[in-house]
């Protein structure tokens, strides 16, 4: 049997929801005994609710840990990971995850895959299909678990199960080895600003990336879903361009939208961008690039020049609206 | 202030039809062009900025062939002080692992106060070299940072983390800090200033030089074995309107209203 160590981020106080897709990912390879890790501070009612999941959940509880900081987590960890030397570590692909398993890695000498989006065990040798070149491509890599792997796994890639879980796993208290503390010094969280718009319960988003080329151009698009009574939104470059506010950024490290239709103008459909967008909208896409991974999602496509066709569409849209 | 900051050149995808060689290993390449990692340009940047407002030496780093040069010029020409190039054929096909460990010994000797690297390569998609490099500079490391001050002691940077949120974190120096996109608005680099900086020399290492065993990396040392490459499988994918542009919009439009879209 093979064991393997999921570590459990925290959000607002709840395990995140990687936790369970991460323990589903393990348990899909194979004849396995799956422990979760939980590090911060005050966290003992958490662990003993994540033994209805785990045969047995590693608890740090500790003030240090109380900020998400991975470069500490990983020089943490790396004492637990040489004891029980897993089969394989799993690690959320988050950004403090970005942090913690490269570290880790370094520090227990342990091979690392990441962001994989399936992964299975075969004898010794784990293996993960992961995506690379803006998602146009995939690979599959292989790693010899021999000295435990470490693999960083994308959030929202495997599905939790939804069978119920049962009680019965045991909590162990671990504790921090002399020597080890932060270096990084915890300032402040920067939440958006609360009168900005808020695109999260807009029911229909115009959504607008890259192709959009210029600053001046976003005048179509405020245009076209002012013509269909929809909220704009936008990809990461549009923002770090600064021609649209960072509420308005749909993605994993933006807002998460639940619309009922998302027309994505001129959006490739990075796995970080898709990960903002929940709840099976219908999806519409136009983009120049046939080979654009949004075309791989999205329900209707055209393949063609945003910039022409977006007038044509705002003044069918304004003639069948009247 | 000592800044370092580690470049790569990546081919350009955004608008190329991608095609997997023969070997399952590699892209054809007959069509590609290539620039530098965007990530790492806002990391030249960012280093830039700091030397013109208080003072810093920049040194480039990247690993690759002849052709790497290239983003090297290019950060010269942003405002970088010193290049260094470490090209041998024993990098080849190296993992994280291996460009993390050359990358190591070139910087591990050098006096330096802050690491920059771009979060991520639009290439292998990894975001993982950063990290090892500080495991094994042994120094705190801070990823995906959106904003970064550094006095002479500290680095104060605020960073993204789940949720659309950020924080402020601060780091005694030497510390390494990834950046993600966004973090400044990077300078234009025209022929003209490649062509001012031409005839700066620009040291090139080998592992050797480097006092690196060869088996420590590349192919052989890479503890991630590349399998095959393939190109996603397109499941159902998208039901694409076709025709002349009058009928696909309407096409369009009618099946946005349907959907309650409009």
């Amino acid at each position: 049997m093979h064991k393997v160590l999921v570590v459990v981020e925290r959000v607002k106080g709840e395990p995140d929801e990687t936790a369970f897709e991460l323990l589903a990912a393990a348990q899909g390879m194979g004849d396995v005994d799956v422990s979760a890790v939980l590090m911060g501070e005050g966290i003992s009612g958490m662990a003993e609710e994540l033994t209805r999941w785990f045969e047995n959940v590693h608890v740090y509880d500790h003030p240090s840990l109380a900020e998400p900081d991975g470069d500490y987590q990983a020089r943490v960890l790396a004492s637990l990971v040489e004891g029980e030397r897993p089969f394989a570590t799993l690690i959320p692909h988050t950004n403090t995850g970005m942090e913690l398993a490269p570290m880790l890695a370094v520090r227990a000498n342990a091979p690392l895959i990441a962001d994989a989006i399936s992964i299975e065990a075969e004898g010794q040798e784990i293996r993960a299909v992961r995506t690379m070149f803006s998602g146009k491509v995939q690979a599959r890599v292989a790693a010899s678990a021999d000295n435990g792997a470490i693999v960083s796994l994308r959030p929202g890639a495997f599905t939790a199960s939804a069978t119920l879980p049962e009680a019965g796993g045991a909590v162990h208290s671990q504790n921090i080895t002399d020597g080890i503390a932060p270096r990084r010094q915890y300032l402040e969280t920067v939440s958006p600003d609360p009168s900005a718009v808020d695109i999260s319960q807009a029911e229909v988003l115009v959504a607008v990336g890259r192709g959009i080329d210029d600053e001046e151009n976003l005048e179509l698009v405020h245009s076209l879903a002012e013509a269909m009574g929809a909220e704009v939104a936008c990809t990461r470059p549009v923002v770090d361009k600064k021609w649209l506010e960072k509420t308005r950024q749909v993605g994993t490290s933006g807002v998460t939208v639940k619309p009922r239709v998302y027309l994505a103008l001129g959006i490739s459909g990075s796995f970080q961008h898709l990960g903002g967008i929940k709840g099976d909208p219908f999806i519409a896409a136009v983009n120049i690039d046939p080979a654009a991974p949004i075309f791989a999602v999205a329900n209707v496509g055209i393949v063609g020049d945003i910039l022409e066709l977006i007038p044509l569409l705002e003044e069918k849209v304004r003639e069948r609206r009247g | 202030m000592e800044i370092i900051v580690c470049v790569k050149r990546v081919p350009n995808l955004s608008e190329t039809e991608i095609e997997v060689d023969r070997d399952g290993l590699s892209l054809v390449d007959s069509d590609l062009e290539y620039d530098v990692n965007e990530w790492d340009n806002f990391a030249i940047e960012a280093a830039v900025q700091l030397k013109e407002a208080q003072g810093a030496r920049v040194t480039a780093i990247t690993i690759g062939d002849e052709d790497s040069e290239d983003v090297l010029r290019r950060a010269l020409a942003m405002g970088a002080d010193d290049a260094l190039h470490l090209m041998d054929s024993a990098f080849d096909g190296s993992d994280a692992l291996g460009i993390a460990t050359a990358l190591h010994r070139a910087i591990a000797d050098r006096s330096y106060d802050l690491v920059l690297t771009g979060a991520i390569s639009s290439d292998e998609a990894r975001g993982h070299v950063g990290g090892m490099l500080a495991a094994m500079l042994d120094i705190p490391m801070v990823a995906l940072a959106t904003d970064l001050s550094v006095d002479r002691t500290t680095a104060t940077v605020r960073h993204e983390v789940e949720g659309g949120l950020e924080r402020v974190t601060r780091v005694n120096l030497p510390a390494l800090v990834t950046v993600q996109t966004g973090l400044n608005e990077p300078r234009y680099v025209s022929i003209r200033g490649i062509r001012k900086v031409s005839g700066m020399e620009i040291p090139v290492k080998t592992a050797t030089d480097l006092g690196l065993d060869a088996s420590t990396v590349g192919a052989g040392a890479a503890r991630v074995k590349l399998e095959e490459m393939f190109l996603p499988p397109r499941g159902e994918g998208a039901e694409m309107l076709e025709g002349d542009e009058a009928s696909v919009i309407e096409a369009l439009v009618e099946r946005l209203q349907r959907e309650g879209g409009l």
